[in-house]
């Protein structure tokens, strides 16, 4: 189908971006405003409806409690692991929050989950690229960052799917940024990706072999990036205007929020100038001023960006390799036109690194090849990426101790097998809990999920073998199945993950039910069949006409007259999948007049509906009738 | 082009069990995937050796391991596959997971080796790694047979290694101990590598038995269980020697 366009997404923590390959170059789609880069901002308005990234911008300073961003911070995180965030970000959380549930953020009165406000971005996007198109879009690439574990992961994927997309694949950040690079640059290798971003760090080392992009080892942060050298600067101007003024605004959310757009233009500003001047205005008409020098500026985020040595480090390790046998170095991420994170790099892998495509853009790009590579087409053929899971995999066992049976940098899909047994007569459960890090007790590792083995045949302790599997996919998701070995059934298994949606709560989130625009798409949907309908309505009276329509029985007229009154009829109702239908049936029934007609005039209009059921009936630079209203 | 010949073999190679022939195409003798349509064919469950169609020997060519990894990994990958229909889909992660998983064994020395110990049936990698962490978590020191060669120079290493956590613990510092404790902690470590080449030697034993002109015979089974014995042996020396270097360096760097 040519509308089945698969795009790439870069859903990022201070910006996201939708992308595709035209041909064999990937490009970025814009949104309505014609930038390519949606701020990755929700708010609500006041008629409670999402205004997404720009637009939401404005309503951080003018209406902050009902707004949010940096929300992929909070994305597959519990509520006891996001205290360093909640000091520093303006997260609201809904005040009747349960321990152990997922997270919900207040915007105004109403409460949402990190996924489905990610799905809001998500949909943005996917409007984006159905303006583009001119017709639906709905599989995707998502692109996460490479350290992610496995809730974060599947909060991605949940995020996708509440905003009607089906994800295809989840890509490391990294990983696509080294397919982006290596779609025109076909050579072999070792290539460093260092991926600094507004919230999240990741180091990749790929080994580059005629088109396989191997990943040998990965590492990262995915709390560090842009927003902690802006939540300094803020500090900073907190604490001057508390001593020279006397006032603590750090209960203003306003101010503060004014302030955070302030330092976020200095910081920018100081990527190509020695100094900038600060100058705010604050309630009450004062001004606050300060100039912050280059040097002032580098020493102050030093202890930030020299939290990225030791993944750099660790990455190597793994990898076996030292800097000297690393070929290339590929900076991603918008905080690495710091220049003084360009001066790290480049002194940590002894080598000048690249910044030949956009840092912003380079993931969403590298997506979008992604993409092409699920889609099978030939300006990818010769790619393909092996990916490797960033954290071992391990399950508790006696003493809360970790044991790892899928260690991090094992190629995915990657899978092992573990064998359980009971500890006393007749059990019939067995209790698993999995677990994801580094560390050597379970304590100390990411809780996972906990499973129950259930329906084990009743046997005397220590008989059953019950096999369990865990299998990482290629998103870097677990899957467990589990058999009992000696009577061969399947046990069941219960999961529950630690942190994360179930399939019925991300079911009942899905935006289309509640969706106007999805609504308007609809509507032009009904009345593209209509007209639809009226062309083979038209086609078919001059089937009528014609000497064909004698060569058919009396039982076939019958048929037709039947199915046309029907199509008639659904044409005069409201119902897409009705009037489809009827078009589809009609079609159908008329094969056989269309065949008799073939050699007159009349056939085609018949017949070439009958091929070309797919038609939307406008070319891609048909203006999109949906997501106009929230770019106003 | 011998690339293709090698992974024509492996298509081709008859797996024990069944399909012998393509679910899509019907075309005889496909394995991971068929060598006739392409298609991936659901996964038999075999050994890692079996997977890449070569016999269970120790002594092996990784550059060409590597080379039939990438090519099998354009054939089973899920990317690959992706269009592909559900059941296929399904196989796909199945055949490159025990891809990957055969491969990851196999490439390395020790785990290939711990591997095909873990096929004659000698549960040792499990054995030890679950008694080391155990003594790591509850801080018991792990009850293990000292090989008798290494007896005296761990006795000692211990007595060392005693007197230097003391002076730790009182802020002391001994330079001349931490130099005695760097020296054995080399001698250690060229032991660990001589114990490599020591492997090797078993492993060419191990790789003659393998020679299907032997007959299966009780001869032939004693001669295994000779050299698999001496292979436990070795790789058991070597885990002591190693966990013991790792103690040195967790010492030193306190």
């Amino acid at each position: 189908m040519a509308t089945d366009h698969v795009v790439g997404i870069d859903l990022g923590t201070t910006n996201s971006l939708v992308a595709f390959m035209q041909g064999d170059t990937p490009v970025v789609i814009p949104g309505e405003d014609g930038l390519n880069l949606l701020p990755s901002v929700v708010a609500l308005d006041a008629k409670n409806q999402p205004v997404i990234g720009n637009a939401g911008r404005n309503s951080l300073i003018e209406t902050p409690e009902r707004a949010v961003y940096s929300i992929k911070r909070l994305m597959g995180r519990g509520m006891e692991d996001i205290q360093e965030e909640l000091k520093f970000f303006p997260f609201r959380l809904a005040e009747d929050l349960q321990p152990g549930e997922v997270l919900r953020i207040k915007l105004g009165d109403k409460t949402f989950t990190p996924p489905e406000i990610s799905a809001l971005i998500l949909r943005q996007l996917k409007r984006s690229a159905e303006r583009f198109f001119g017709g639906p879009v709905t599989k995707a690439v998502i692109t996460v960052p490479a350290y992610f574990n496995d809730a974060q992961r599947q909060a991605t994927k949940d995020a996708g799917r509440i905003a009607g997309l089906e994800v295809l694949r989840l890509v490391n950040e990294p990983t696509a940024a080294s397919l982006a690079y290596g779609l025109d640059q076909k050579q072999n290798g070792i290539v460093a990706v260092y991926d600094l971003g507004g919230g999240t760090f990741d180091i990749s080392i790929l080994k580059l072999h005629d088109g396989i992009f191997e990943v040998i080892a990965t590492n990262g942060d995915t709390h560090l990036g842009g927003d902690d050298i802006d939540n300094l600067l803020i500090t900073i101007a907190l604490d001057d205007i508390r001593g020279d003024l006397g006032v603590d605004l750090r209960r203003n959310p306003e101010a503060v929020q004014a302030i955070r757009k302030a330092v976020i233009e200095a910081k920018i500003a100081l990527s190509s100038q020695r100094s900038v001047k600060l100058d705010i205005e604050l309630p009450g008409g004062k001004h606050y001023r300060r100039e912050i020098t280059l040097e002032q500026f580098e020493q102050l985020i030093l202890p930030v960006i020299d939290r990225t040595v030791g993944p750099c480090k660790q990455a190597m390790k793994d990898a076996r390799l030292q800097p000297e046998q690393i070929d290339e170095v590929v900076l991603v991420g918008g905080s690495t036109r710091i220049p003084k994170v360009h001066a790290l790099v480049k002194d940590l892998f002894r080598r000048e690194p690249h910044i030949d495509l956009n840092p912003d853009e380079v993931v969403a790009l590298g997506a979008a090849v992604q993409a092409n590579i699920l889609g099978g087409s030939e300006a990818t053929q010769n790619m393909l990426l092996l990916d490797v899971t960033p954290l071992s995999l391990g399950i508790e066992v006696a003493g809360g101790v970790t044991d790892k049976i899928i260690l991090r940098n094992s190629t995915i899909p990657a899978s092992a097998r573990q064998f359980y047994t009971t500890q006393v007569d007749g059990q019939a459960n067995v209790a698993i809990h999995v677990l994801q890090g580094e560390r050597e007790l379970a304590k100390d590792c990411r809780s996972l999920a906990r499973f129950d083995l259930k329906g084990i045949p009743p046997m005397a302790a220590g008989i059953p073998r019950v096999e369990v599997k865990f299998l990482i996919d290629a998103n870097g998701i677990l899957r467990v199945s589990a058999r009992e070995q000696r009577s061969g059934k399947e046990a069941e298994i219960q999961v529950q993950p630690s942190y994360g949606l179930t399939d019925e709560q991300v079911e009942g989130m899905i935006l289309d039910s509640f969706d106007n625009a999805e609504e308007d798409f609809r509507r032009r949907q009904v009345i593209e069949a209509r007209n639809e309908a009226a062309t083979i309505l038209a086609a078919l009276e001059k089937g009528k006409k014609s000497p064909a329509w004698g060569q058919l029985t009396t039982d076939e007229k019958k048929q037709i007259a039947k199915m046309e009154k029907a199509l008639v009829a659904a044409k005069a109702e409201d119902h897409y999948q009705a009037i489809r239908k009827a078009i589809d049936a009609l079609n159908q029934g008329t094969t056989r007049l269309a065949e008799l007609m073939m050699d007159t005039a009349v056939s085609s209009a018949l017949k070439g509906k009958n091929m070309d059921e797919t038609d939307l009936g406008e070319g891609p630079t048909a203006p999109h009738p949906m997501a106009k209203a929230e770019f106003e | 082009m011998t690339a293709k010949s090698s992974l024509t073999a492996i298509a081709a190679k008859p797996l024990p069990e069944d399909t012998h022939s393509c679910w899509s195409c019907g075309s005889m003798r496909a394995a991971h995937f068929c060598e006739s349509c392409g298609k991936v064919q659901p996964p038999v469950p075999v050994d890692y050796f079996t997977f890449f169609g070569l016999s269970p020997k120790l002594n092996l060519d990784v550059v060409a391991l590597e080379k039939d990894f990438y090519d099998l990994s354009r054939r089973l990958h899920p990317d690959l596959n992706a269009r592909a229909g559900s059941r296929e889909q399904e196989w796909s992660l199945e055949q490159s997971s025990l891809l990957n998983d055969a491969y990851r064994t196999l490439r390395d020395p020790i785990k290939r080796t711990e591997y095909l110990l873990h096929l004659e049936g000698v549960a040792l990698e499990e054995q030890s790694k679950n008694a080391t962490e155990q003594a790591r978590v509850t801080g018991e020191i792990k009850k293990q047979i000292v090989p008798p060669d290494l007896l005296e120079e761990v006795f000692e290493l211990n007595m060392e290694l005693e007197e230097l956590r003391m002076n730790q613990k009182m802020g002391e510092d001994d330079p001349a101990l931490i130099a005695e404790i760097g020296k054995q902690k080399l001698a250690l470590e060229a032991k660990h590598d001589a114990l490599f080449e020591e492997l090797q030697t078993h492993w060419k034993a191990w790789d003659s038995l393998i020679d299907p002109s032997r007959q299966p015979n009780e001869e032939l089974a004693g001669e295994r269980t000779q050299v698999i014995g001496n292979i436990v042996d070795v790789l058991n020396r070597r885990n002591y020697i190693r966990n013991l270097v790792r103690d040195v360096n967790a010492a030193l760097e306190n």
